[in-house]
Order: structure tokens, then sequence, then C-alpha cells
């Protein structure tokens, strides 16, 4: 009984009005007033560094998804590019690029010459400055496709070295240039009087998204795109090996499996193992899969498989959830009609269970595809050379990277031109999870039913 | 019908159709059911009575072994369905349950359509040749629950849709229609209505034509309409078994007067 239902007997309960609040009262609504602003304090401040967090992102990284070209026309010499004049393909493989790079600095030289642009930069070398180390290879790329190109003048549109796409980012500032010994005063000239002729030019970089990461010193070239399948074969080594493992052990443990000192301690392994640090499945992997089985170094499989150790826990626990939520009363009403165990489970509670299973799988793979640590120890990181697979083996099997782990690579780098685009890497590694986590939602709404 | 009548009314047929000798069942060290010795006729209506929490839903799932989902709970002595002990190791529980249907004290249909919910149990006992047949046993399932008419035009419907008697006739539909020999009843009234109710109790009445039927009630009424013999529990014992009309009229032990006058309970 509270106070307010047990008068003191000896003076008689005053009446008090209902419109005045009493002492009591309005200390317990001050007490809730104060608790309502310190609710609303804490998420204006989780909104505040949401915005913090999605400002800072999309203004460091947008950058990434442009991209200076040139624009040239290159005077393919047959006297360099195929000496004995016969265009056979081996002869022509033979120039390396280095028999390229004098072409396109010629031709940039001829462009800034016949344009009567004043400037004291007047040899070819000068040019060295504005134009990207892998561009000589995109020439050659060309022309070993095409032999016949050779002799004639080609329009290309090749890659401006990061300090000139750096200057047109505002990146590489005039004052700082004095200090850089990649580039000089008179190139920013340059590469001012070239925009309006749209000699230079700054556009959307589709090779961001889907290209290949580059050496430290050609941050324009690198993309994010062949980590991104890396990323892809190993999610789907994830999903392969870890939704069926996860669900059948969670079906087992929770449906059939007698509950005794053995099962509990499963139970309890399953949970601790889902606060091992990411770094400790690393190294389990490394020992185990590479050390001991002799899988290949820096493949997704490996990556996959480590990483399927660390979500199976997650995995197991949130469709344990799901089947626990799953009323007894249907399982009853099952067996009840002369359904067997396996019945029961397959045709009535896995079904109930199944928003709660996938809901589960899809946050899994999102914390796999965002886990960086233990692809550190399996050699997933690093500058790996390599082209989009082209085959499911080989994506499989040949080194790659993955999407987190490229981006820690970028940011690793000195080249202030990779920070821009490790930031670039966060804003598609995000949309992955966006994306992921919204499928998540629409299944669990779709699927979700009532009983 | 009027409770004159219970002394007039015969058992039709004498043949057991359960024997229960010394049934004992423990919930861990919970003493649930003592040392019931029961003989359950065929063609029969049974009806167990006593106060809650005496074990009249426990002695019921030991008859089709459904306490086996229970991990605390043990069930020991001897349960025989046409002298066949179902508690053998051999005996494989699924197939008693298709033999002894159960409707639970709470409606537990599935999430499934009304259709599903009946067609379920023929489905996986291959009680259906064809679609057609399949449609027949739904129909004559729910014509015999009572629940048709309301649910002819629905049955794509989702069985949980339901309002909570509908939803305990649909359970009755969904046991009738594997054609079990023993049904088990666990207050398959409790939520309906005195209209759904009366035509529960008809059902009951005409299921007893073919099958044995066990119900468990806290109506005395209910029990003295539809059954022939009863059975009343209390704290885990069988205090007195035998025919309805005597348990009514003329009991023998003091406690089962005293409950059935509405003095413990
Ligand atoms: N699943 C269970 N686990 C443990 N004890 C149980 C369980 N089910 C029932 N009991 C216990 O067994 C005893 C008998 O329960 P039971 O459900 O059989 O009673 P009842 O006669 O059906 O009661 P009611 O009329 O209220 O349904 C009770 O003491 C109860 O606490
Ligand atoms: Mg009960």
């Amino acid at each position: 009984m509270t106070e307010a239902s047990m008068p003191a007997p000896s003076a008689p309960r005053q009446r008090v009005s209902l419109t005045a609040p009493d002492a009591r009262t309005q200390k317990r609504k001050a007490a809730e007033a104060r608790f309502r602003m310190y609710g609303v304090a804490g998420i204006a401040t989780g909104i505040f560094f949401l915005i913090v967090l999605l400002v800072s992102i999309v203004g460091s990284g947008t950058g990434a998804f442009q991209q200076t070209f040139l624009n040239v026309s290159v005077y393919l010499d047959p006297a360099k590019l195929d000496k004995n004049g016969n265009r056979d393909p081996a002869d022509i493989r033979k120039v390396s690029t280095f028999g390229y790079t004098p072409l396109i600095q010629d031709a940039l030289l001829k462009q800034v010459q016949d344009n009567g642009i004043e400037t004291p930069l007047e040899k070819r070398g000068d040019m060295k400055a504005m134009i990207s180390a892998s561009a000589a290879a995109q020439v050659r790329d060309v022309v070993i496709d095409n032999p016949d190109l050779i002799g004639e003048t080609v329009d290309f549109r090749i890659l401006a070295s990061s300090r000139v796409d750096g200057y047109l980012k505002d990146r590489v500032k005039r004052e700082d240039v004095a200090r850089d010994k990649n580039i000089d005063a008179e190139h920013l000239d340059l590469v001012d009087a070239l925009i309006p002729l749209g000699v230079v030019k700054k556009t959307f970089n589709m090779d961001f998204i889907t290209g290949a990461d580059a050496s430290e010193s050609r941050a324009e070239a690198a993309g994010i795109g062949v980590s991104m399948i890396g990323s892809f074969f190993m999610m789907l080594v994830v999903l392969v090996l870890a939704l069926p493992i996860g669900v059948a052990a969670s079906i087992y443990l929770e449906e059939f499996a007698p509950k005794n000192r053995i099962t509990d301690l499963i139970e309890v392994n399953i949970a601790n193992l889902a606060a091992v640090p990411s770094i400790v499945f690393g190294i389990l992997g490394l020992s185990v899969f590479i050390q001991f089985m002799h899988l290949p170094q820096s493949a997704p499989l490996v990556g996959g498989m480590v990483l399927t150790l660390m979500t199976l826990p997650t995995i197991i626990i949130s469709t344990r959830a799901s089947l626990k939520a799953v009323p007894p009363s249907i399982r009853d009403a099952a067996l009840g009609v002369g359904a067997s165990k396996m019945q029961s489970v397959f045709h009535h509670v896995l079904p109930l269970a199944a928003p709660g299973i996938l809901t589960g799988t899809i946050i899994g793979l999102a914390q796999a595809l965002g886990e960086t640590a233990p692809l550190l120890l399996i050699g997933m990181v690093g500058f790996i050379a390599s082209n989009a697979p082209d085959s499911i083996a080989s994506g499989l099997l040949d080194p790659n990277s993955a999407m987190p782990a490229q981006i820690y690579e970028w940011a690793k780098r000195a080249d202030p031109a990779y920070y821009e685009r490790a930031w670039g890497g966060i804003i598609i590694l995000l949309i992955f999870l966006i994306t992921m986590n919204t499928i998540a939602v629409i299944l669990r709404r779709r699927f979700e039913r009532r009983w | 019908m009027n409770d004159m009548r219970i002394l007039e009314r015969d058992v039709d047929t004498n043949t057991i159709k359960i024997a229960a000798r010394g049934v004992q069942v423990y919930y861990g060290d919970n003493h649930a059911i003592k040392d019931v010795d029961v003989d359950i006729q065929d063609k029969t209506v049974t009806a167990f009575i006593g106060p809650s929490g005496c074990g009249k839903s426990t002695f019921l799932r030991c008859l089709n072994r459904m306490n086996d989902t229970i991990d605390v709970c043990r069930v020991e002595g001897d349960i025989r369905i046409d002298a066949e002990d179902i508690y053998d190791k051999k005996v494989d529980p699924v197939q008693l349950r298709a033999k002894v249907g159960m409707v639970f004290q709470k409606p537990n249909p599935f999430p499934k359509s009304i259709y599903d919910n009946v067609a379920y149990g023929p489905r996986i006992h291959g009680l259906a040749q064809s679609k057609s047949d399949l449609d027949d046993i739904v129909e004559s399932a729910l014509r015999r629950a009572a629940i048709w008419d309301e649910v002819k035009d629905r049955l794509t419907a989702a069985g949980t849709g339901l309002s909570g008697g509908q939803q305990q006739r649909l359970c009755i539909a969904r046991a009738v229609a594997t054609e079990p020999e023993v049904l088990l009843m666990d207050e398959p009234c409790s939520a309906l209505d005195p209209i759904a109710t009366a035509q529960v109790e008809e059902l009951i009445d005409e299921l007893r034509q073919s099958y044995s039927v066990v119900i468990v009630t806290h109506s005395m009424q209910q029990a003295a309409r539809v059954s022939q013999k009863t059975a009343f529990f209390h704290l885990g014992n069988l205090v007195e078994y035998g025919e309805t009309g005597t348990i009514f009229t003329n009991p023998e032990d003091p406690r089962t007067e005293s409950y059935i006058t509405g003095r413990i309970g």
C-alpha cells in the first residue's frame, strides 16, 4: 500500500484540488522532464556526429570520383614502335613503355606550341611532370590491340599526373610547389593556359570504381574495382559456408540437441566466440589454412574462410534467437497432428524464423564486408598488382585484396592523392553496407508475419 | 439434454481402448501424477474434471506422448492403447500421434491459410489421393468442427486471423481431419460462446460413434452433458472414476462431492 491510500489516523486528509499539483507530483514531473532532456540531448549528439561524419566523408571523398585527363593527339611513330616495319605483333610487344613515353611528351609539347602558349617549358622532358606514369602503358595497350594505328596520329585521353590533378582539385597549392620536386610553378601556369583549350579537363572517373590498384607513385591510376571483386568473392565464400553451417548448427542446438553439460558448454562458447577479436581469427586462418593446409596466400577463398569463422557466431546467435522466438505452441500443434520433429521444424518453425535468420545473415555479411584486421594477417593488403579475374576459380584463388583492406592500404601511402582515394573507397564501402542493411530491413518487412 | 437423461444413457461398448496402470509423472522433482490407473473405453466420451493444476492436462498428454517434448518431464507406468504399450521403445511417437489426435488448451493454428491448417495432417500422412480428395477432407473436417459456414468463403485467409473461438474450432477441424482413433481435447470450449460450445458438444457426441474421445473440462455441466465416463483428479491423484451419472449424482468420495458441489477447487 502506498502512503496516499493510508491517511494518518489523527489528521483527516485534506481535500486537494486536482488543478493545483502538489509538491510530490511536481517533483516527479521535473524528474521526467529532466530525463527526457537527457534523451533528446543524447540523440542530438548522435545526429550531430553522424552529420559531421557524412559531411567529412562526402567532402573528402568525392574528389576520388573525378580525375584530370589530358586530351592529346599522339603521333605513333613507326620508326620507334615498329623498327622492322612489318607490324608483327611479337615485335610490337617488344617495345616497352619507355618507347612510348617520349611520343606522348612530344605530343603534349606540340599541343602547347601549336596553341602559341608562352612558357619557359620548351623541352620534351619538361612535360614529364604533367603526365601520369601510366599514360605510356595506356597508349601501348591500345597499339598492341590495333597495330594498324602505327604511323597515324591518334587522339588519346590520358591521365594527368597526380600533381596536376591535385592542382585542379585544390589539393596542390601554388604556395607549396616551391618545395615540391615533382612539379614547378611554370607547370601550373601551363595547366591554367591549357584548361580553356580543353586539353586539361577534369571529368567523372569510372576507372576509380572499376580499376585495379596502382603502385605508390601512380595514385591517379588507382581504382577500387578489383578489390571490390575480391570482396565479392569473399562474401560468396562466407555466404556459401556460413549460412548453411550456421543455420544447421542452430537448428540442431535449438531443436534437437539434448540439454546437457556438453550443449551448455557449446552454447557458452559460441557466445564467447562472438566476442573474440577478429584479428585472432586472422592468425588462426594464417596458421591453419595457409601454413598447415597450404592454401594460397592473399586469396579471397582463404579470406572468405577466415571471415566465415568470424561470422558464424553472429549467424548462429541470431538464428537461435529467431528460432526461440517461434512460439512453442506451433511445434506442439505440428507434433500433435503427427508430424515428425523434422517436419515440424522445416514446415512450421523455419518459415517463421526465416526473416530473423536472413536479417542476422545479412548483418553478419555486412560485418564481414567491413572487416580488415584478419585480412592483414593472410596477406590481403599491400599493393596487389592484379587485374580483374577472368574466371570464378581465379577469382577465388588469385591474390586479391578487399575493399576495407584496400582503403587501409591507401590511407597508409605517402602521396596525398591516395588520401582522397581512401575516402572515396569509404564512400563505396558505405554504399554497399547501406544497401545490404536496407535489403535486410526490406526482407524482414516482407517476410514478417503475425501469429 | 438435461441431467435426467444421463442415467438412461448407455455405453455402447465395453471394449477398452486405453488402459493405464500405475502412471506416475514427474516434472523434475514435482510429482504431478501419482499412481493413476484408468481404463478408457472405445466409442465413449470420457471427461477429466478437477481443480486447476491437478494434472488433467499432464495425464492427457501422456496418452499421446506429448510429454516427451518437455525435457524435465518423466513418465513411469504402463499405458496401453489396443493392448500395445505406447511407451515401448519400438513405438514411434509420430505414428502414435497420428492415431491419437489432440486439441490443445490454447488455440494454436499454424500461421498458414485456413485450408492449409486443416490439410496439413492429411497431407503428411498421405490420406488424400488427389486434390479433390483433399478438398473433401478439408470441407468435412471444417463442417464437423462447426466452422465451415464461417470460413468457406475465405479458405485462403490466414488461420491466425480468426477469432479465438474460431481458431479453436479450426484446431478441432485440424485434429479430426487426420481421422484419429482417439481424440484428446484439452478444454476445447473454454474460448467458445454457448452456440459454438453446443456445436462442439454435438460434434463430440457424433465423434463418439467412431472414436474414443477424452475431454478435459472445467464445466461440470459440460462433463455431464457430453460424457459417459468421468474421472475426477485431485492433486495428482485419480480420486474417482466411473459412470458420469454416478459421479454426478452419487459420488463415493467426499472430495468428489465437495468439488462437484463447488466447495473445493
Ligand atoms: N511444462 C511443465 N513444467 C513443469 N511443471 C509443469 C509443466 N506443466 C505442468 N506442470 C505442473 O504439473 C502440475 C499439473 O499441471 P497440469 O497442467 O496438468 O494441470 P491442469 O489440471 O491441466 O490444470 P488446468 O486446469 O489449470 O489446466 C502443476 O503443478 C504444474 O505446475
Ligand atoms: Mg490444463
